[in-house]
């Protein structure tokens, strides 16, 4: 028998003891596993755009430079604002876990709100960049790398806060409790992230780079 | 008589309903498998005509079967395929097929994100390819250095193929290692821990995490490419202040890791197929698995190995010479293992096997000129001849090549229920070996001589002829071995004799299914108590629990 292998008219898996699967890893669920994961990939996006950053202060052979360009009260407005819908989100799922739907709702509006009010402050930034300092993403190497770190942090709360309103709107039709707390809580961990990165950026570019 | 009805149902193929849709459409982990390989395969005879053109070019001194251009066409397009459109997604194809089936699941984590993963890889791949037909292929090599690839150097589109095509097969590459990591980690049978999973998985496992982290700085440096050819930045703009290291810097953060992306799922098939046709369990589980997750950190911090000409200080120079000599070490500890595993082994010589032991003698070759290779004033010395041509085939090729073969022959009676013919593996193997050989060891000699790569024709009076010669003559073989290969996998796929669910008297959960298996896999999830689940439910008497 060991040497010939089972007779093959009975499947081996069914002679296995029976158990249900587990799709869990301790307490987490594979869709959280999978976001942790995409997480990480993103820290390896963001890491080399600051690397680039960094390697390029003060290499610019044109002006204008940081220090002329940048608004530094308007920086932290938007600061705030990002920092603000972090705690705004965590209160919107806390909200949740209690199964207060009108209080979730609440402070996720609020936090919609926050990030919308960030991508109008950058909105407002650019355009004073633009058309007051001339500077573009050509103009020189502070251009070049400061619209695509910023940029593409601004792309990512953008897409944060599309996935944040169709939270909004599934809430409306009471699919959101039938996905429970999970989807939420992703897409919160996702959000959270992108203001973390928005702290790197703020200390890189507003801070040491000025 | 319900029970006879059961095997019979069980006993059904996959759905070979099939047709067309029925694959474009799939979500099945297996089916998916089968198309990544299926379309690497497409894409490795693609590459492997060019580089038998390439051969041919270099035959004789002065030769003109190919013009310079369409020369600097096929090395980049030839190492650009078999770096990202073979080598990432074969492995990454039998990753989706023996994952799920190795853990007991009955599916990836995420089915439909495996899917696109699959289609964005298709599309990269073919996207790239359709530059071809828009005024010439990328012609900067794989790695593309700057400021060759800047608007004003690479006028015309190629470059910008090169850039979104990998670009899309990237994101497709990312989400597949998303997706293997969370399976792996998630997914396995009740009682299968980490530490009782197939190594096998474990590389795969620590692939997936290799190629989180390596793929987006990729990415990130192709989009600073991509802005600088298209909107006027200046990242690699020496002119403005921009610095081409900085790319060298970014693409080698990636293409070190990758070198053991596409070395680790090879380690993970030679530690299945090693034990199995020796009859003993693994040497030293617990050290090969620890060996892989040294490589994975190692590997992180070697990049600059690459640029030791580039001129950086020599206090970096040394730290990178350093920690590659480093990476040796697991990566020794490993073949150490598999050597202790065959010592005492009650060795079967089928294909499987032969092509395993291939892959220690050619690997071992690679990492031994790796460690040359890792020294600076050797590097300085020979860097950017042929003799670095010859050490990464014998890793790419000596070693990923063989491994992969191995895993064909080892793995394709499961995924059709058909063995490959062992007549045409054992041509199939020895012309291989000898074709490999007789191409890539010359190379060395060229490259000690002083042939730089890259170039597409020398003169007659600098003595590189016959080592030329020799190595088109070997690729010949080559392209011969190729040949038999698939028209075995054509011949068995049609008429190969039928192997049953558990041909190779394996021990871990993809033989305890059907072959091919069913789309859920395995009726009941199975419960693990060893490292040899199989093993136990046919040696109830002495199962591997009591000892482990």
């Amino acid at each position: 028998m060991s040497q010939a292998g089972l007779p093959q008219s009975i499947s081996p898996a069914r002679r296995f003891e029976r158990h249900a699967p587990t799709f869990e890893l301790g307490a987490a669920h594979s869709a959280q596993v999978g976001m942790v994961c995409f997480l990480c990939s993103e820290v390896a996006f963001f890491g080399t755009l600051v690397v680039a950053y960094i390697t390029y202060i003060g290499q610019s052979t044109a002006g204008p430079t940081p220090a002329e360009a940048l608004s530094i009260p308007l920086a932290v407005a938007n600061t705030i604002c990002l920092v603000a819908s972090s705690f705004t989100a965590h209160l919107a799922g806390t909200a949740m876990h209690r199964g207060g739907l009108g209080g979730f709702r609440g402070w996720l509006a609020a936090t919609i709100a926050l990030g919308a009010l960030f991508l109008a402050g950058t909105a407002v930034e650019w355009r004073s960049l633009i058309f007051e300092h001339g500077l573009t993403i050509g103009r020189n190497l502070f251009g070049t790398t400061y619209y695509t770190l910023v940029g593409f942090h601004a792309a990512h709360v953008t897409v944060g806060v599309l996935l944040l309103s169709l939270m909004f709107c599934l809430s409306a039709t009471a699919a959101l409790s039938r996905l429970r707390t999970g989807g939420f809580e992703i897409v919160s961990w996702y959000w959270h992230f992108v203001d973390t990165v928005w702290i790197v950026v703020f200390a890189v570019v507003y801070v040491f780079g000025r | 008589m319900a029970v006879v009805e059961q095997s019979a149902s069980r006993a059904a193929p996959l759905p070979a309903t099939a047709g067309l849709s029925a694959w474009v459409s799939t979500v099945d982990h297996k089916r998916i498998g089968i198309l990544y390989v299926a379309t690497s395969l497409a894409f490795f005879a693609i590459g492997g005509i060019e580089a038998m053109l390439i051969r041919w070019q270099l035959w004789a001194p002065g030769a003109r079967v190919l013009g310079p251009e369409i020369f600097n066409q096929l090395f980049t397009m030839h190492g650009t395929t078999m770096v990202f459109f073979v080598g990432m997604p074969i492995l990454i194809g039998f990753g989706n097929y023996l994952v799920p089936l190795m853990i007991g699941a009955r599916d990836m984590a995420f089915p439909r994100l495996n899917a696109m993963s699959y289609w964005l890889f298709a599309f990269g791949g073919t996207l790239t390819y359709a530059s071809f037909f828009a005024g010439g292929a990328p012609d900067v090599g794989w790695f593309a250095y700057a400021p060759l690839t800047e608007y004003a150097f690479s006028r015309g589109h190629s470059t910008d193929y090169w850039i979104l095509g990998l670009m899309t097969s990237g994101i497709g590459t990312l989400a597949g290692a998303v997706n293997l990591v969370t399976t792996i980690l998630t997914f396995r049978a009740p009682g299968m821990t980490l530490g009782k999973v197939p190594l096998f998985v474990w590389m795969m496992l620590v692939d997936g995490v290799l190629l989180i982290f390596a793929i987006p700085p990729l990415t990130a440096a192709q989009i600073m490419l991509l802005f600088d050819r298209s909107l006027g930045a200046h990242f690699f703009d020496t002119q403005a202040g921009g610095s081409a290291v900085l790319w060298q810097h970014m693409f080698w953060f990636f293409g070190h890791p990758e070198v053991y992306i596409l070395a680790l799922p090879a380690f993970g098939m030679i530690s299945e197929i090693v034990p199995v046709f020796s009859r003993k369990v693994i040497f030293g589980y617990e050290s090969v698995a620890a060996a892989t997750i040294a490589i994975g950190f190692i590997s992180m911090g070697v990049w600059a190995h690459h640029m030791f000409t580039v001129g950086l200080s020599d206090a970096l120079d040394a730290i990178f010479s350093g920690v590659t000599f480093l990476i040796a070490v697991p990566t020794g500890i490993k073949v150490f293992n598999w050597i202790a595993t065959l010592y005492g082994g009650r060795l079967r010589m089928a294909t499987p096997m032969l092509f395993a032991l291939g892959f220690l003698g050619m690997f071992l070759m690679g990492g031994l000129t790796g460690i040359m290779l890792a020294s600076v004033p050797i590097d300085w010395q020979v860097s950017d001849s042929y003799f670095v041509v010859a050490h990464f085939h014998y890793v790419l090729f000596g070693g990923t090549m063989f491994a992969l073969m191995a895993g064909f022959y080892y793995w394709f009676p499961k995924a059709t229920g058909r063995m490959m013919s062992e007549r045409l593996g054992r041509w199939h193997f020895w012309l291989m070996l000898l074709g490999f050989n007789l191409t890539f060891f010359p190379m060395h000699i060229a490259g000690l001589m002083g042939m730089p790569r890259r170039i597409y024709t020398y003169s007659a009076d600098r003595g590189w002829t016959v080592w030329n010669q020799l190595s088109t003559a070997g690729a010949t073989v080559l392209g011969v071995a190729f040949a038999i290969f698939f028209w075995n996998l054509f011949l068995s796929l049609r008429r190969g004799k039928p192997g049953g669910d558990d041909p190779w008297d394996a021990w871990t959960l993809e033989w305890a299914t059907t072959s091919p298996p069913p789309p859920y896999n395995f009726e009941e999830i199975p419960l693990v108590r060893s490292r040899r689940p199989l093993w136990d439910l046919k040696h109830p008497e002495d199962p591997d629990w009591m000892h482990e």
